[in-house]
């Protein structure tokens, strides 16, 4: 049987690990779990899912949250004709199933490149490295119900926007009424081609990625080499270490997760690094890979002139999006994604929102209203998912009835043993203070602000209180959060917050704009180099 | 007649069977101030967010007004993070995942067993009552064993926690008159436990209190003090809030003889429904023991730092902005968010035993009474609007089906 957990709902707690011990298994707060349980487990899992407080536990993964809180006649709008989805993972499937879900009747297919059905990425840097869950356990419960036509294994590469037209990679051409752009991210591989194709160099981003790091990491090498302390890396770092593996990982920035945190959690992930036996090298990169004759890797040269030996090396440098198929769209789709309205509407790229063409998940460019309208793309799950909803209801919705995503960020990750869960955006601050708990004890919360409003707020291990800041970042509270309450331990005084710049100013201009009065100006982008 | 606010007419133990239309009535001010100073908050989503606020205090020392003489013994309910976290997690570390995963599951057979015993015990009669020979004895029995209690020790608890229980109330009137009442029980209960965890000291078992006087970790053990404090935690709780939840959940089926038809039928349904009657019928109705720590507001009301919050769990379970059509009892309720175990850092220890309890109890009661019905409805109840369920639960049957 299939199940996920919505983990940007759990709270952690862990009524599912008592009752489906075989099944749920929790470490402090952070909860790890086998998606496709045997079905002799069905039982335990069932009594699982229903005593979950918080309803986390899905097994039919149509069914969301959304639903029960909108029941109600359906939107007026148009729920019939043909609605194409290209990409079929996590944003892509769940837009199918909530389409059926709110009563389109119309022909829907489904596109994705991956050769299988859609499956769920976060525990591949879990609890699929470490081997707890065999990587072919990971599919996303069946829609069942979703009835569709799902084309596996078949990319698409063209979008014709006034034509309404994809294009397969095959010949084969799809008309539409309406499309879905949900073609996600892939992992950023080592730019030196001869160096990432020696053997034992991996990314992680497939299944299949990460059943081949499994297999690297069960046969024991002698050391691994990470490259690049996001999530990612970190996680993949902790999970060597559970499997008792010496680790290096190497991080240009000043430590890990300085991109998604800031400087001074950061500071807090070093030592968790550190004191889990992680031999962790800040403000240093990787400047080559080395193979031996046999093209194997053996090890690495680092910046600061120091070398590396490894027989397993992982590439986590972040994530390239996919939208090289949509370069001759008209769509304002770029290195930096794909630009929408809040209301999941792309964007042409004049800046004009389009009528019928919509975007979720990692490759989304949204306005968010709660952060000064910046456009954000965020690589979380339960931003997918959540994009994923409103873009289907808007979908078949008619103008009056359509919603704006507005969801407050949240994502979790845990490593070395700890739950960090995260609200609103870490980066969008100036200051950050510790409110609650201990850092020394791995287990706090520490609230951003941005020019003296809350904006975020992350959680080492108590996830509970999260609902509470939410509401906080939600409402605009004034920064720092002055009151008196529970655990008040640190001498509760904001400090820089050290968030990376957020507008990197580039070189290269994006657009062009030409003409002169409003009939004749129009922006074209200016393509980036293929990087 | 003076006009007795909605709050302190669900207090009069007169309407204690069934005080769900003053809660309905109760939620049309979702934060109620009361003449005491005490603020009754009753709709689901205000419950939520102040069972997630850090601004509510569950350590009744941090009130306006602390009349109470500080009990130094406190054991976690009482207590705020991070003492309360650190002391929850030295007992969590042997009852269940991830130090002791199989604790509560492990006591699986004991439990079908003790149950066929109590049933096999009123197969001889027309009329049972199901409080006395079945819903007390089976949790109470399930403890004793978890915690390392002698079962022949077990009637002196009984008379101990019922007084325990009866001094429990959320009013603030004569609160410091009923607290010296329940000191002066729990003092007896004290000793007695500090005696025997004297015992597990010299010669530890696999029990509870063996852990509990054994164990040293990198935060520390439990202090002696604290041992017998979340002993007695753990007994009382462990056990007056599972015979409601059985009591509750017979009565609520013997209503509904569609519905237990249903179960009888697909015994699988017990899961939903035993949390559905901790929707329906919890049996834990008022937290009334939180304080403000600083000004709140909710709802757009203020509740003043140091004012007692009382929390109408049972309210909230059946708000109707909630959940569709909350009053009716409902076995196959999909996806019940419910306050049925509170909710927080203090979100019930001993769910999961309660909850294997009494989905064991009422399914074999369900299989084996042979056309039970109730002898009186609705029957006597115990006074206590916190810890709410009958005194006694007559019912009338034709036989009993074998084990
Ligand atoms: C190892 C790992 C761990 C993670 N852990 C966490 C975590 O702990 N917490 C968290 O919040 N998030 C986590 N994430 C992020 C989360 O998985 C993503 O945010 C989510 O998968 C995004 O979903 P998506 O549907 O937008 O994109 P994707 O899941 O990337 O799906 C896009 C799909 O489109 C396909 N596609 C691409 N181009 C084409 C084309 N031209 N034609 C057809 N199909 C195409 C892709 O192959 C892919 O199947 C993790 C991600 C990874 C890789």
């Amino acid at each position: 049987m299939k199940v996920v957990v919505d983990l940007t709902r759990c709270q952690g707690y862990g009524q599912c690990a008592f009752l489906a011990p075989d099944v749920f298994t929790m470490r402090e707060e952070a909860l790890l779990y086998d998606l496709d349980p045997g079905d002799e487990r069905r039982e335990h899992v069932l009594r699982a899912a229903a005593a979950c407080p918080v309803q986390a536990i899905h097994l039919d993964w149509a069914a969301t949250r959304h639903a029960a809180e909108q029941a109600g006649p359906p939107a007026p709008g148009k729920s019939d004709g043909r609605i194409v989805i290209v990409g079929a993972s996590l944003a892509g499937a769940r837009a199918a199933g909530v389409l059926r879900r709110e009563g389109f009747a119309g022909s829907l297919t489904v596109i994705g490149d991956e050769p299988d059905q859609p499956y769920d990425r976060p525990p591949l840097s879990k609890q699929v490295l470490t081997g707890q869950v065999p990587p072919d356990h990971t599919m996303l419960p069946r829609l069942r119900e979703v009835e569709a036509e799902w084309l596996w294994g078949t990319p698409a590469t063209g979008l014709d926007v006034a034509g309404k037209r994809v294009r397969l990679a095959d010949g084969r051409e799809i008309g539409f009424d309406r499309v879905l752009l949900a073609t996600g991210t892939r992992a950023r591989s080592w730019p030196n081609e001869a160096e990432a194709a020696l053997e034992g160099v991996h990314t992680l981003r497939t299944v299949a990625d990460a059943a081949r790091l499994r297999q690297a990491l069960a046969a024991g090498p002698r050391r691994v080499l990470i490259l690049g302390a996001g999530f990612t890396g970190s996680e993949i770092a902790s999970v060597c270490r559970e499997l008792d593996l010496p680790v290096t990982v190497v991080e240009r920035g000043p430590a890990p997760l300085v991109g998604a945190l800031g400087g001074v959690l950061g500071d807090v992930a070093a030592q968790l690094h550190r004191e889990h036996g992680v031999d962790l090298r800040c403000h240093t990169t990787v400047t080559a890979l080395e193979g031996d004759a046999d093209g194997r890797l053996r090890g690495a040269r680092l910046s600061d002139g120091s070398t590396v030996e490894a027989d397993v090396a992982v590439v986590a440098l972040g994530s390239i999006r996919n939208v090289e198929w949509l370069r001759d769209s008209g769509l304002a789709a770029g290195v930096w994604g794909v630009a929408c309205d809040a209301g999941c509407r792309a964007v042409d790229s004049n800046g004009l929102v389009t009528d019928d063409v919509f975007v979720a998940g990692d490759i989304a460019r949204f306005p968010h209203p709660l952060y000064q309208y910046q456009f954000m793309t965020l690589e979380h799950w339960g931003n997918a998912v959540a994009q994923a909803e409103i873009a289907a209801h808007n979908m078949i919705s008619d103008q009056a009835h359509r919603w704006p995503h507005l969801s407050v960020p949240v994502f979790w990750s845990s490593q070395f043993g700890v739950n960090i869960k995260s609200v609103g955006v870490p980066t969008f601050a100036d200051e950050v203070v510790i409110t609650q708990g201990s850092v020394a004890e791995r287990r706090f919360v520490a609230v951003y602000g941005y020019q003296g409003r809350v904006t975020a707020a992350v959680t080492f291990d108590q996830g509970l209180w999260l609902e509470f800041y939410q509401r906080l970042i939600e409402q605009a509270a004034p920064f720092p959060p002055r009151f008196r309450h529970v655990d008040q331990r640190e001498a509760a005084e904001p400090v820089p917050a050290r968030v990376p710049e957020r507008l990197v100013a580039t070189a290269g201009a994006t657009v062009v704009v030409t003409g002169h009065d409003p009939a004749e100006r129009r922006a074209s982008l200016v393509q980036a180099p293929q990087s | 007649m003076t006009s007795h606010s909605v709050f302190e007419r669900i207090l009069d133990p007169s309407g204690r069977a069934d005080p769900y239309p003053l809660f309905g009535e109760l939620r049309h001010t979702p934060v109620a101030r009361q003449e005491d100073g005490t603020y009754v908050v009753s709709t689901y989503r205000e419950i939520v967010a102040l069972l997630h606020d850090p601004r509510v205090s569950s350590d009744r020392r941090n009130l306006r007004s602390a009349a109470e003489a500080p009990d130094l013994t406190l054991s976690f309910i009482g207590l705020d993070p991070p003492e309360h976290d650190r002391l929850r997690r030295l007992t969590m570390r042997h009852f269940g995942p991830p130090h002791s995963p199989g604790m509560v599951d492990g006591l699986r057979p004991a439990m079908v067993s003790l149950t066929t015993a109590l049933i096999d015990g009123i197969a001889g009669k027309r009329r049972a009552d199901v409080v006395d020979e079945v819903a007390y004895p089976l949790p109470v029995a399930v403890i004793c064993r978890l915690l390392g209690v002698p079962v022949e020790d077990e009637p002196r608890f009984h008379a101990w926690a019922d007084q325990i229980i009866e001094t429990l109330g959320p009013g603030e009137e004569d609160r410091a008159e009923r607290e010296r009442e329940r000191q002066a029980v729990a003092h007896e209960l004290k000793s007695y436990l500090a005696g025997l965890a004297e015992d597990r000291r010299r010669q530890p078992g696999e029990d509870l209190l063996s852990g509990f006087v054994t164990y040293r970790g990198p935060e520390g053990g439990m202090t002696p003090q604290e041992v017998v404090a979340t002993a007695v935690l753990l007994l009382i709780a462990g056990h007056e809030t599972t015979i409601n939840l059985i009591a509750n959940g017979m009565l609520t089926l013997l209503r509904h003889p569609d519905q237990l038809e249903r179960l009888r039928a697909e015994p699988g349904l017990i899961v939903p429904a035993v949390e559905e009657l901790l929707r329906y019928e919890p049996p834990v109705q008022l937290v009334s023991s939180r304080v403000a720590l600083d000004d709140i507001t909710i709802d757009g009301t203020t509740i003043p730092a140091g004012s007692p919050i009382v929390l109408a769990l049972a309210a909230g379970s059946r708000d109707p902005a909630h959940t569709a059509d909350p009053d009716r009892f409902d076995l196959c309720r999909a996806r019940n968010e419910h306050l049925g175990f509170g909710g927080g850092v203090h979100y019930c220890f001993g769910a999961p035993l309660a909850r294997l309890e009494t989905q064991i109890v009422l399914a074999e009661l369900v299989r084996r009474l042979r056309n039970p019905r109730l002898a009186a409805d609705p029957p006597p109840y115990r006074p206590s609007p916190v810890l709410r369920g009958p005194r006694h639960l007559l019912i009338d049957y034709d036989g009993v089906e074998p084990a």
